[in-house]
Formats: structure tokens, sequence, C-alpha cells
């Protein structure tokens, strides 16, 4: 029935195949482009034609194996795939967001030297993504994992000839290789851990069913799951690790969008859903991801306030709304977490997209009037709803969703979250006082970067003011699929406290996911509790915080332009502080980096240069020192060789007959 | 009474001296006839102690050694001519230019 799902990672891999190995000869990029998008969009339709099997089916747990893969004593490892509503909707977002975003690339690429190698890159990653999320061991996940994280590293470093560009994918990649040290590390404690206790597996299914066998909130399950939340911090850039997230901002926005908004970055939080039962047991960890996640969000917003670089702000905007579902998952609210993954996905991959779009029409601007400005700058911009409609409307309708404005779907996923921190029983009201806080801060610093480009007066060089275009079709169908995802997806998850006000509307994403979810959250009595009228009230907080933040960012960019520069020089330790991100990357240069560079330097020079060239050095000199003494015995004298044959004779005779 | 004793001990005072030639004697012809000398004496063992065993092998074996001890001495002897005609010498300490 459901035997052929490695199809679905399959058709990304083709398409890479070729693009990769014929893209140079091709040349033609509506064909290169239509591969790659014809690749990942038979993946999609694959998915969807299991999804809708998965609906109707009442078993909802189904593993297929493909192949053996590693026998090692106690270790069997398989190729094999897991499909359940976690995963189901997985495939649906990576496969349908990778198709949007091929297909926008194709018009955003137009021109480029790589072309051919964009795609199959794209392509890979979306094989590599759709493993992660397939996998039904954690080294199929682990497989697909690395995967990501190697084309997060090809993707960014796609212009490799800016130092800046291959600097930040080579960023990108050891920091995550931080982070799958942690995944390793847990993998392993949690592979030996169960095997004493006779299950030697990493099978998912075999390991939720398993995980009872280990000491409920013991040291080995908080070991195990913290390594596996640092490497989750890695690949989903939260503290300590989210620093090759805005770095990552080099590579093309299609990159950004489809890897760094919508699905890489949410395989930490997918992983942990993929092991609540795991990680349910270790309390601890939980009240650590809720507070990393919690902090997370906070601090990244704060950045996001002060930046000027348009795609600068939608990256700490990820980092911010990662943590956002990373405090869900260590709350518990691991439903709301899943719905927030999806939320994000649409609003922030239409809100890169869109600024794509923008960026698209500002480079096409000044190229025409062949000016050198920067077409990411915010201060370069103003005024641009009216040459770019649609760009618009698209971009507002994912910024209230980020907003949290209701009905959008943020505000459903958001309060969600926000909620169960509060009310659930592994919450706090601190974490959601944290999470309140940094809503406010999210709201404003969103619509500061709708005012200052959408609205006021045209920034714009005069020479390029009247030569911004709005972008093909090609680039705003994305677009407009996209914002209407952004607009109407969370009525997936309407709470209840809501549906009941509006004839009973069912909360369908926490009905879907209950068999992944439910019987964790049953067996250690985790949920939100709290009466509808407290949840009424924390909802009405949320609406009232959101609208807030946009009315102070209205002020402050609309009304009143002049305010930002006086708040500047009223503060400037402190805007300097936020502008340079809390100098926390000069932080880890001082205490990691340079450190580290100053060990390779000592183990060349000292090291290799003096102790393994000196012994090798050395043994040669030995070799010449013992020749240069033993070369006295070839006098040339047959005498002396007849006499030494003499000796050598009687002293073999002597030990012959001693003996 | 010639015992086997007296042919060992001759055989052993004839091989020394052939090896104190070979060792000390500067003209190569003259190391040449040590080294002819040092075969006569295992030759000469080897007749002794055949007749003395009773066994005809030692006689066998000395025809051997007589072919071999000719046939090195032509070698050997050509050798010779050959070394005098590059240095007008045949003394053994001009044949040294493989030294160190």
């Amino acid at each position: 029935m459901y035997d052929n799902l490695w199809l679905i990672p399959l058709f990304p891999f083709v398409g890479f195949l070729i693009n990769g190995l014929l893209g140079k000869k091709i040349r033609n990029e509506k064909i290169i482009g239509a591969i790659a998008t014809l690749a990942i969009f038979s993946s999609f339709v694959v998915s969807c034609h299991y999804f809708m099997q998965l609906l109707d089916d009442p078993q909802k747990i189904h593993q297929v194996v493909v192949a053996k893969w590693i026998t090692a004593g106690p270790l069997h490892v398989n190729w094999e795939f897991l499909l359940d509503p976690l995963s189901g909707l997985m495939i649906l977002n990576v496969s349908g967001l990778a198709t949007l975003i091929t297909l926008y690339s194709i018009g955003y690429m137009h021109g480029e030297e790589g072309y051919a190698r964009f795609f199959s890159y794209m392509n890979l990653f979306a094989f590599a993504m759709l493993m992660l999320v397939l996998g039904g061991n954690a080294l199929v996940l682990f497989v697909g994992w690395e995967g990501v994280g190697l084309c997060s590293y090809l993707l960014i470093g796609y212009y490799y000839e800016k130092k800046s560009a291959s600097d930040a994918g080579k960023k990108a990649f050891v920091v995550n290789r931080v982070g799958d040290f942690g995944f390793l590390l847990g993998l392993f404690t949690l592979f030996w851990s169960l095997g004493q206790k006779g299950v030697w597996t990493i099978n998912f299914v075999e390991i939720a069913e398993n995980v009872h066998l280990l000491e409920n909130g013991g040291l080995v399950v908080t070991v195990v799951t913290l390594c596996f939340f640092l490497g989750a911090t890695g690949k989903s850039a939260q503290i300590p690790l989210y620093t090759w997230l805005p770095d990552a901002m080099e590579g093309p926005t299609p990159v950004s969008a489809l890897i760094h908004a919508a699905t890489m970055v949410t395989a930490g939080v997918y992983m942990i859903a993929r092991m609540n039962g795991l990680f349910a047991m270790a309390p601890d960890t939980m009240m650590t991801i809720a507070i990393v996640g919690a902090a997370t969000a906070l601090f990244a917003a704060t950045i996001g306030l002060a930046q000027n670089d348009i795609k600068r702000v939608l990256a700490y905007s990820t980092v911010s709304q990662l943590g956002y579902m990373f405090l869900a998952m260590g709350v518990g609210a691991f439903t709301a977490g899943i719905f927030h993954l999806l939320t994000h996905a649409f609003f922030k991959a239409c809100l890169f997209l869109g600024s794509g779009s923008v960026i698209h029409g500002m480079h096409h601007a000044f190229h025409h009037a062949h000016l050198n400005d920067d077409p990411q700058d915010m201060r370069n911009m103003g005024g641009l709803r009216k040459k770019m409609p649609i760009t618009f409307i698209t971009f507002l309708c994912s910024t209230l969703a980020i907003s949290g404005i209701p009905f959008f779907s943020g505000f459903f996923s958001k309060d969600e979250i926000l909620w169960w921190s509060f009310a659930s029983t592994r919450g706090h009201w601190i974490l959601w006082a944290v999470g309140a806080f940094a809503a406010l801060l999210t709201a404003f610093y969103m619509f500061r970067l709708v005012f200052m480009t959408f609205f006021g007066e045209q920034k714009t060089a005069a020479a390029a003011k009247d030569h911004i275009p709005e972008s093909p079709f090609v680039i705003t169908f994305p677009l407009m699929v996209l914002a209407t995802l952004a607009t109407f997806g969370g009525l997936l998850g309407v709470p209840h406290a809501l549906g009941k006000l509006f004839g009973h509307m069912p909360n369908i994403l926490e009905e879907f996911l209950a068999p992944v979810f439910e019987h964790t959250q049953h067996l250690h009595e985790i949920h939100a509790h709290g009466s509808a009228s407290t949840e009424y009230m924390f909802m009405s907080i949320s609406v009232a915080i959101a609208v807030v933040g946009i009315g102070i960012a209205w002020v402050m960019y609309c009304k009143n332009p002049e305010l930002p520069g006086r708040f500047v020089a009223a503060f400037p330790k402190l805007h300097r502080a936020v502008f340079n991100k809390w100098y926390i990357d000069e932080f880890y240069d001082a205490m990691v980096v340079n450190p580290t560079k100053k060990l390779g330097t000592v183990l060349w020079q000292i090291f290799d240069a003096r102790f393994v060239d000196g012994l090798v050095n050395g043994v040669a000199k030995v070799v010449r020192g013992s020749g240069r003494v033993l070369r006295y015995t070839q006098t040339g004298y047959t005498h002396n060789y007849a006499l030494s044959m003499a000796v050598g004779v009687v002293v073999i005779i002597a030990i012959c007959v001693i003996n | 009474m010639i015992t086997l004793t007296h042919y060992m001990v001759l055989s052993a005072l004839l091989f020394t001296l052939g090896t104190i030639g070979v060792l000390t004697r500067k003209n190569a012809i003259v190391v040449f006839m040590c080294v002819e000398l040092m075969l006569n004496a295992v030759n000469l063992t080897f007749i002794a102690l055949s007749s003395h065993l009773g066994n005809m092998d030692g006689q066998i074996f000395v025809f051997f050694i007589m072919t071999v001890a000719a046939a090195e001495a032509a070698v050997g002897l050509a050798l010779m001519i050959a070394f005098f005609r590059n240095r007008e010498s045949i003394d053994v300490e001009d044949f040294s230019l493989l030294k160190w």
C-alpha cells in the first residue's frame, strides 16, 4: 500500500543528477528549470497521494523497509521510511514549498552563471530533507540531516567567488557540525542505554515503544535528550549555535526562503517531535529547551529591531520564530510547535520570496541607472506599494500573519504556543512573559520593515526611482499561493475555545497529529489546564500586544519619521550593541575561533614542522651518520676483505664447536 | 705408523699456510698459488677421510674440487692479465679503487 514511498526522495535525486551532470551541456535555462521543478513537483504529487491514503487509513503508522544497510553484531539498521501523520505533513510541506520556490527561482536566477548548479543543489537539498522527514530510524534521519547541512553550505556559498559568501558557507557548515556532534553523542548514548536493557535499535517506532525501559527523569534520558537538543540548536539556529543563520543571507534569496525559513531549520523541531516520547521523559531537558527557545525568541527579536538590510531582519525573525517552536516543544505543546512550523513555513517563505521580489526590482532599477547602491538596504526603499502592488499585498498578508493578527495563520499558532507556555503542566508564566514581549517586538520590527519598504516617501536615488518594476508572474505566482496559505492556513488548527464560538469547528491538526503525540501527552500528563475564559483573556492580550507593536511602528516610521533618529541619538550605546548583534560573533571569535586557529598554527609549526618532520629527518640523519662511520671499512684492499672473511669463518666454527 | 691424525694435521697446516699467504702476500699470482694450496689441503682431507671411512664419496668430491680449481686458475690468470694491461702492476695493494 505504501510500498513506493521511496519515490518521494528519488525524484529530486534524479533531478539533481540530471542537472548536476548534464547541466552545463543543456544550457537552456527553461529546460533546466523545468527539469528541477518537475522533479520536485512529482515528489509533491506522490506525497499528496500517500497523504490522502493516510487520511482514510485507520492505521496511521506505516513503516516501509527498502533494503538492509548495516548488520554489525547487535546493530541492525535498514534503509527504511516511516509514514505517519507527522511525516505526512512534513513531506507535503517540504515538497510543496520546494516546488513553489524552485518555480520562483526560474525567474529569480535568470542570467546567473551557475544556473544549472543552483537547481541541481536545490534538488539535492529536497532529496536530503525528504530523507530526513521520512527516515524510519535515526541513521536515515541523520543522512538527511547531514545532507541538508551540505546543501546549505553549497547554496550559501553559491556565489563562491565572493569572500563573504564562501566564509558564510563555511561558518554555516562548521557551526552545524558542532551540533551534529551533539546529535551523534545523543544517538550513541541512546543506542547503548537501550541496548543495556536488551533492546538494540535505533528505529523510531521501536524507540518509542521501549523508552519506558529507561529511568524516567534519570541522568541517562537527560543526557541523551540534551545531546539531541544540542544538535537541534545547531540545525535550527538557537542559542548558542544560531550565528550562522544571519550570515547565510549571503546566499540567493530562494535559498534563504527554502532552506533557512521553511525547511532545513525546522529539522531540529521535527526531530524533537519525532522523539517526543523520549523527550517527555526528561522534564529537565524540556525546561531547558523551553528556556532556550524563549530566550532565543527574545534575543533575536531585539537584534532584528535595528537592522537595515531587509534579509537580515527576516533572518533574525526566523531565529526568533524558531525559538517559539522550541518553546512549544519544551512545554509539551508538540502539536502547537508543528502548527507554528507549518504556518511559519508559509508566511516566512512568502516574506523571503517577497523580499526577493523587492530586491529583484531594486536591483533592476539600480542596474538601469548604473548605480552601486545596495538593493537590500531598506533605507534605499520606501513607497514601493504603488510600484509593486502584488508583492505588497502578499507581503502584508504574511506580515499580519507573523504579527499574530486574527484570523491570519500566525495568530492561531503563536497564540497556542503562548497559551501553552503559560498553562501547560510543564510551562511557566515567565516563559509566557518572555514570549509575549518577543511577540510585541516581532510585530514592531516586521511592520517597521513594511513601513520602511512599502510606505512613506521613496528614498531611492532619483535616477532609479521610476524604474522599479513589479516582478514577473513566475515570481508573483508563488507569492500569491503562499500568501493565501499564510492567511487561511490557520484554520487547520483552530483551538477549541474559539471553535466553540463558531459552531464547533474542530482542531483538525490536533486530531490528525493525535496518534503521534497523544500517547506521550497522556502518559506524562502534559496538557494545558485553564478555563476557556482564561484562554480568551490571553488571546486578547496577544492581539493587544500585536496591535500595540504595529502602532508603535506606525508612529515611528509613518507618522513621525524623525523619531527613530532621536531614539538612536538618545541611546547610542544600546543601539550600537543591538545593531552589532550584541557582539556575539566577536565573542565567539575570541573564545573559540581564534584559539582554534592558534592551536592549528601551533600544531603546524611546532608539532608537524619540528616534531614529526624532525622524526622523519632524524631517521635519515641516523642512517647518514652511521654510513659516515661505517664507510671506513670499505678500504678497497682485497687483503682486508679476505681477512674479514677468515675471521668470520673462525668465529662461526668457534660458535659451532662451543655449542 | 702414519695414522689419520697425521694426514689431518698436515692438511690443516697446509690450509693455514695457504690462508696466511692469501692474507699477506703482495703478488697476485702468489695469492692465487696460495688459494690452490688451500684447495689441495682440502683435497688431502677428503682423501684421507675417504680412505679411513672406506667411502668412495670423498674421492669423487676431490675430482670436483680439482676441476673447479683448474677452471678457477684459468679465469683468475685471465683476470690478472686484464689487470696488468690496465695498471702495469699485479700488486694487490694497487687494486683499491673501490675505497671510501
